[in-house]
């Protein structure tokens, strides 16, 4: 009896195992909100997370039936002895050379997506490169928060030395903001990523991207937004006892340059020459209200 | 269940002689001391192993509990635990709970799961499968264990000074370099790395001991290739042990230094991992020069080949086990072999992938991304011959063989869920989430853990002279192996959801406000596993007094130390055992009547020419 129960056993977990995720989705157990990623790199990265899945499940299946197939084949054994087998060599070299394929397909298959990621910087190298002024912000992680600078609006980078130069020392006239970065949307976007104190994890999760921030370090952070609306930042990388508590918002939107406006307006303003109620009229807050 | 037949187990010696109880070693007599505490007989030293990593199982167990009930029910008073953990009103704070992770993981890889399989179980089965009297090196060998204590005294220390680490178990500086980063940044830091270093001392000594043992001291005739595949998953962790440690080791005095003269004085320092002008805690600015990057690389230097190091000898065991409970040659011995071997090699060149978000070089980490895809293929082997192994066997299901196939099962769900995060581009989004954690509890609980109760039962009657109670077992499996997937299957889904790790209190962030009752439902399984573990350390012990007697040999297997009595006097064998073939050597069609063929057993010349071989 017992020898039924068990290979119903080991049957029947992997078979929930496989209920439990193909529901998830419904449940809201998957990606954030349910939704494809806000960036087209996390659609990318959505898409091989799926193709790995498909693999793997059908690797699951394969291995667990022929597991619960074997377990009851040898349950019920009726021969005296069991089967004198040492192996098969041609079985060996099949289950080598098959998953090896399969392997080396899944390793060559994202290195572009890779490449896509993070190696983009070496264009900012050439003068006048077009992709010197995407850069949006520097994004400085600190326990416990995330203290954003903007350079000053309308700034023109003709060369990485003129980005190497805005980013070792503040400027007159960047604008500064904190745990809400602000970013354009639809339009690459480059910021740097560096850490004020302790290593850091710059994470976005709906916008599937992920940085440790390292002390000493400049990260260049490349993606653009494809959804307008605000995301969840949060720490990704062990940061001190309130690491859970570093809530920051990325909010993506169609007029960056109406923002820095705005932005710059409310830094400018002395108490006097304009009205504390224009300034609220804008809707632009430092804070994370929700 | 079990067939216990004693009348097979009188064994028949490699002269084709019944043994005989002989004391001819002329042991002199030991007094209680020397027998028990301070012993060099490296059985006496693996139960020691054993019952500290038991032991040591409860705390991080308990440790873990307590991170479990703050992720289902944040920042309520905890029951039982409460009124001893953190002042404030039975709460747990922030400080503590990253005190409890840190020393949930530090407890359970360097105290439970590292000495469990190369402590416990490698001292107790290494001479005794390889037909030797002792290790090497007894005196080392009593020394390796008794270097456990100054770590566990030290990570007490850590524990009580200054709030406990804050550093995770990875300790990543400059959050562990700098004693203002944080509460637990100051002593509590010092007595973490010294506690390392304590057992990074003890295990070394095991390694130095267990390779000279297995490479000089076999039994005539026990050639390489007829070594059981524990002594094969033994060998290959001492070697990666011999040579990732110290790389370690030499990570965690850099860090001392950084830290100022071993904390004792903050003026006088290094800086190999401080940049300079950091400002912490408006401490005064760091000078510097160092780099942060460097301890991760160190780290995982020895970090990964470590995973493996908690993992290669369970599965020899396992290999071992499944033979002999299926009743059959293991299916290919030398892929075995050779796979563990690879896993080893590759274990070398792929720690580079946990650091691919670490904005390391970017072609870093396409290299560290292709070796580790790589390592999977050999995992895939094992897992097929495991399959082929129970193939066509007769099998037994008892508990041994359950944790076994628990073993299997789970290790496919580990290894496939590591393809996921080698793939660099998928691991920047779950990296650092709950996916990391629930791949390595498959691996680390799923496999090696459930390889661990296996081998419990297994070797208990050699241990002790007595069985485990069966039912008992049984049960204590099916509540740890729902308990386990109930715990760390939804890990999978809140990992995708994008919930990081080390998280005091995620439900802060609306995008995981809706994960609390699936984190409710994870913490009740934990419970339940918490509390089976019970069943395992009360049978455990219930059966070293009362359990049944048995002889030599109760499961009809093949190795050598089925050959010694149980259980095995000081010396072990009775006269050196004389190895004819390899121990897989089950249902073979050269003996009548039995389904078993003992590595010492002589056979007619004829049929034994047939065997006489490594397959
Ligand atoms: C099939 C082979 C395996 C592959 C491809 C693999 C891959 C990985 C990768 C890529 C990571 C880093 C993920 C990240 O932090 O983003 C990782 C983490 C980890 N793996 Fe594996 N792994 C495999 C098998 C194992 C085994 C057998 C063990 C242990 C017995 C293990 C234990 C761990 C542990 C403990 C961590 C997390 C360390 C930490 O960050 O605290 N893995 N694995
Ligand atoms: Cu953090
Ligand atoms: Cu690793």
């Amino acid at each position: 009896m017992s020898r039924i129960f068990w290979c119903l056993f080991f049957t029947a977990w992997p078979i929930l195992g496989i209920v439990v995720s193909v529901i998830s989705p419904q449940m809201n157990w998957g990606f954030p909100d349910n939704r494809e990623s806000a960036t087209p790199l996390g659609e990318r990265i959505d898409d091989l997370f799926y193709l790995i899945l498909c693999i793997v499940t059908i690797a699951f299946i394969g291995t667990m039936v022929v597991l619960a197939y074997v377990l009851w084949k040898a349950s019920k054994n009726e021969d005296e002895k069991g089967w004198f087998s040492h192996g098969s060599h041609n079985l060996e070299v099949i289950w080598t050379i098959v998953p090896a394929g399969i392997l080396l397909f899944i390793a060559l298959y994202q290195m572009d997506v890779w490449a896509i990621y993070r190696v983009r910087d070496y264009d900012l190298k050439q003068q006048n490169s077009p992709r010197l002024n995407n850069l949006v912000a520097e994004v400085i992680a600190r326990q416990f928060e995330w203290r954003i600078r903007y350079p000053a609006p309308g700034t023109v980078f003709k060369s990485k030395k003129q980005i190497d130069d805005w980013l070792a020392k503040p400027q007159a006239g960047d604008l500064y903001t904190v745990n809400h970065l602000h970013v354009p949307l639809n339009k690459e976007t480059l910021i740097y990523l560096k850490s004020g104190d302790v290593q850091h994890s710059f994470f976005v999760p709906e916008m599937r991207v992920k940085q440790d921030a390292i002390p000493g370090q400049n990260i260049d952070i490349w993606f653009t937004v494809n959804r307008a609306g605000d995301f969840d930042l949060t720490c990704a990388e062990l940061c001190g006892w309130g690491h859970y508590k570093m809530r920051g918002r990325v909010t993506a939107i169609e007029d960056f340059s109406g923002f820095l406006q705005k932005l710059k307006a409310e830094q400018d303003f002395d108490g006097i020459s304009k009205s504390a109620g224009e300034i609220a009229a804008t809707g632009q807050t430092q804070e994370v209200t929700r | 269940m079990s067939t216990q037949n004693p009348a097979d187990a009188v064994q028949v010696n490699s002269d084709g002689t019944v043994a005989q109880h002989a004391d001819h070693h002329g042991h002199p007599e030991l007094t209680f001391l020397q027998k028990y505490i301070f012993s060099t007989d490296h059985k006496v030293i693996g139960v020691q192993f054993l019952l500290t990593t038991l032991l040591m199982l409860l705390v991080g167990g308990s440790l873990a509990l307590g991170v479990r009930w703050q992720l289902a029910w944040p920042w309520q008073s905890m029951p039982f635990f409460g009124q001893r953990f953190a002042a404030e009103g039975g709460q747990i704070s922030p400080e503590f709970y990253t005190m409890l992770f840190t020393m949930h993981a530090t407890v359970m890889i360097f105290l439970v799961i590292i000495p469990v399989l190369a402590g416990a179980f490698g001292n107790f089965l290494i001479p005794l499968m390889i037909g030797a009297d002792d290790m090497a090196f007894p005196r080392l060998n009593m020394l390796s264990y008794w270097f456990m204590w100054p770590a566990i005294i030290c990570f007490g220390m850590s524990m009580h000074f200054g709030g406990g680490p804050a550093g995770g178990w990875t300790s990543y500086p400059l959050l562990t370099a700098l004693p203002e980063a944080a509460p637990g940044s100051g002593v509590a830091q010092t007595f973490w790395l010294l506690a390392v270093t304590f057992i990074g001392v003890s295990s070394m000594m095991g390694s130095v001991n267990y390779l000279t043992t297995i490479i000089n001291m076999r039994a005539p005739g026990m050639t390489l290739f007829r070594m059981p595949l524990t002594i094969w998953g033994m060998f290959i962790t001492a070697i990666l042990q011999a040579f990732a440690l110290p790389v370690l080791t030499a990570a965690g005095f850099m860090l001392v230094f950084d830290r100022g003269l071993a904390g004792l004085s903050g003026d006088i320092h290094t800086c190999f991992f401080t940049p300079s002008e950091i400002v912490v805690n408006n401490a005064a600015p760091t000078v510097g020069g160092g780099q942060p990057l460097l301890w991760q690389h160190l780290f995982w230097f020895y970090s990964h080949p470590a995973v493996y190091i908690m993992l290669l000898p369970a599965m020899g065991m396992v290999s071992d086990m499944l033979a002999t409970m299926c009743r059959k040659p293991i299916f290919g011995y030398k892929p075995m072999a050779y796979s563990m071997a690879a896993i080893a090699g590759l274990g070398f060149i792929v720690w580079g992938h946990h650091m691919y978000t670490s904005g390391m070089n970017p072609a870093l980490g396409m290299t560290f991304m292709t070796s580790t895809i790589m390592i999977a293929l050999p995992s895939a082997i094992k897992t097929f011959n495991w399959l082929g192994t129970i193939w066509g066997g007769k099998i037994r299901f008892n508990t041994v063989t359950l944790n076994c196939i628990a073993f299997v099962s789970l290790f496919v769900v580990g290894g496939l869920s590591g393809l996921f995060m080698a793939a660099v581009p998928v691991d920047i989004y779950i990296h650092d989430t709950y996916f990391i954690v629930a791949h390595f509890h498959y691996v680390l609980f799923g496999a090696t853990l459930f390889g661990v109760f296996g081998a419990i039962f297994f070797w208990f009657p050699k241990m002790f002279g007595r069985m485990m109670n069966e039912r008992l077992g049984k049960l204590h499996f099916f509540l740890t192996f729902l308990g386990a997937n109930g715990a760390f299957f939804p890990m999978h889904m809140l990992g995708v959801a994008g919930m990081p790790r080390r998280y005091a209190d995620p439900y802060i962030h609306p995008y995981l406000e809706h994960l609390m009752p699936m984190n409710q439902f994870m913490t009740v399984s934990a419970i339940v596993m918490g509390l089976a573990q019970l069943l395992l350390i009360g049978n455990w012990i219930y059966s070293i007094f009362w359990g049944p007697k048995v002889g030599r040999n109760p499961w009809n297997a093949n190795g050598l130390e089925w050959v010694a009595p149980s259980p095995p006097p000081h010396g072990n064998f009775e006269e050196v055992p004389t190895v004819y073939r390899g121990p897989y050597e089950y249902s073979s069609p050269l003996v009548e009547g039995r389904d078993f063929l003992p590595q010492t057993e002589v056979l007619a010349p004829s049929a034994s020419a047939d065997t006489d071989d490594d397959h």
